[in-house]
């Protein structure tokens, strides 16, 4: 039996990579490191809090669970530090220090080790993590606080406040690309999201079909509905605010939530863009990128079906 | 005697309607959102259960077998109405409660479940037995669920609130919750059931 186990042949090509699934995953950790920081800088040590606390939990949950089920322990593959870390960055800064501990453990629980863990999960966890807490406590969901202030100063988000038909002053195009604005740990700072971005783009890790499209859909939709009349709206300022970068980026790219095909990413990416615009449009909530990618997760098997690439020689 | 007792207990755990058969979920779903609606809901089930089983299995050799179905509904409908107007008259606070709920048990699977499946084959103390015991299991499920969702969602327990500064979790008390915690509950007996 022994003698066998050494002589198991994978599928071919053989051909040897110097890439693994944790390897990927600890890739990703680093280019979220700067939209971290940034994030940390603009709202202060609070936010700083709430990612630890979100990463540690995402890491014990998952042991616990896999011991538990009698499987091995895995935790040190990153991706559970993947979910803990994107559930705090969709986070407020000042919140309770108990939402991100249960978020995570949400997110793990039920929206990753329910299905069988990594691999397994139809949803992205860190966004199951995300909309539960949003649907369970909204006041300390949607309570942000004003960028570079320290002093816990609630703002509403320029999305909420366009909403509310509050935007009076228009905040500079590049203060929200620096991130001076309310909003999400993880979101406000656009130039971190994209130095991150980037890297992965480069790297490889992730292909540009899937954020490229749902930022381009998103920003035609809301430049044609987005205004007072049609062609009218303003969609630079729909593209920097809200949650869009760093979903697009980070969260629809998810390999295991997103379809196979370069042709069912395109469809995935303009899917969450109309979803998207939508829900910021006429929709009841401020922000929909969460939900844009939670439902195209939902659709994904879908796509996969109907976009299978041709096996060579059939017709 | 021994025999009729097996009858009720298998309703309550081993065939559990909720948690095993999985049947009656909409009534679970709709009215789990707090422990007094959940008795409630339960106690009318459990009466219309009995009532239905007992003149089903009086005259199941009397039903044509072609119509037997719509026989099954008139009997239970009929135990609906005197359940119905027991209740407007004697608790409408609950009434209003339940709402639609009360009227659609007509419709409730376990009923006509237990009807088609055991009462229409089995003799009348068997029935009795077996329909009691249905119904007892439905209301514990239903006290489990609406215990969870009452205290999680609303923080109170029969209306009281225990610990002041516990924040509800608001998806709780909505359908969405309701379905996640069926699920999960579904999930946890049956892990349960299968460590046996």
């Amino acid at each position: 039996m022994q003698n066998q186990n050494n002589l198991v042949v994978s599928v071919s090509p053989h051909l040897h990579k110097d890439e693994s699934v944790s390897k990927i995953m600890w890739m990703v950790v680093i280019s979220l490191i700067p939209a971290g920081a940034a994030g940390v800088f603009i709202f202060g040590l609070t936010a700083l809090w709430a990612i630890i606390l979100g990463v540690v939990t995402a890491l014990l949950t998952e042991a616990v669970l896999q011991v538990l089920t009698k499987r091995k322990v895995t935790i040190l593959d990153g991706s559970a530090f993947i979910t803990g870390l994107l559930l705090a960055y969709n986070l407020p800064s000042r919140v309770p220090f108990w939402l991100p501990v249960i978020g995570a453990i949400f997110s793990i629980a039920i929206g990753k080790q329910v299905f069988g863990g990594l691999g397994q999960n139809i949803f992205n966890p860190a966004l199951v993590g995300r909309v539960f807490l949003l649907a369970c406590w909204p006041k300390y969901m949607t309570a942000y606080i004003a960028p570079l202030r320290y002093d816990a100063v609630t703002q509403a988000t320029p999305l909420a406040a366009l909403k509310e038909g509050k935007l009076i002053e228009k905040i500079a195009t590049l203060d929200l690309f620096l991130g001076k604005r309310g909003g999400c740990i993880g979101e406000v700072c656009i130039l971190a999201l994209l130095l991150g971005a980037a890297f992965l783009l480069i790297r490889g890790y992730i292909s540009w079909h899937i954020p490229i499209t749902y930022i381009f859909t998103t920003g035609v939709f809301t430049y044609i509905f987005g205004g007072k009349g049609l062609f009218a709206g303003d969609w630079l300022f729909h593209i920097l605010t809200g949650g869009l970068v760093l979903g697009a980026f980070f969260m629809a790219t998810d390999y295991v939530t997103s379809p196979l095909t370069r042709k069912g990413q395109i469809i995935f990416g303009i899917g969450c863009g109309l979803i998207t615009s939508v829900i910021r449009l006429w929709g009841g909530y401020p922000e929909g990128a969460s939900y844009a990618i939670l439902m195209m997760n939902a659709a994904t098997p879908f796509i996969d079906r109907y976009t299978k690439s041709r096996v060579y020689g059939l017709k | 005697m021994k025999k009729f007792i097996n009858q009720f207990l298998k309703g309550i755990i081993r065939e559990n309607p909720t948690f095993v058969l999985a049947l009656g979920l909409c009534p679970t779903l709709a009215v789990s959102v707090s422990v007094i609606n959940g008795i409630g809901m339960g106690i009318a089930a459990t009466f219309v259960l009995l009532g239905s089983n007992v003149i089903i299995a009086l005259i199941k050799n009397k039903i044509p077998e072609r119509v037997r179905i719509p026989c099954y509904i008139v009997v239970i409908a009929t135990f609906v109405t005197i359940t119905e107007l027991t209740m407007k008259a004697y608790s409408p606070a609950l009434n209003r409660a339940l709402g639609i709920y009360v009227p659609l048990i007509v419709v409730n699977c376990i009923v006509l479940g237990r009807a088609e499946a055991y009462a229409s084959k089995a003799s009348v103390v068997n029935s009795f037995f077996d329909g009691l015991g249905m119904g007892v299991g439905f209301t514990l499920a239903l006290i489990l669920i609406s215990a969870i969702r009452e205290f999680l969602g609303a923080g109170k327990i029969l209306g009281f609130t225990p610990i002041k500064s516990f924040e509800p979790a608001f998806v709780l008390a909505m359908p969405s919750g309701a379905l996640l915690l069926i699920g999960l509950l579904l999930g946890f007996f049956n892990l349960i059931k299968r460590e046996k």
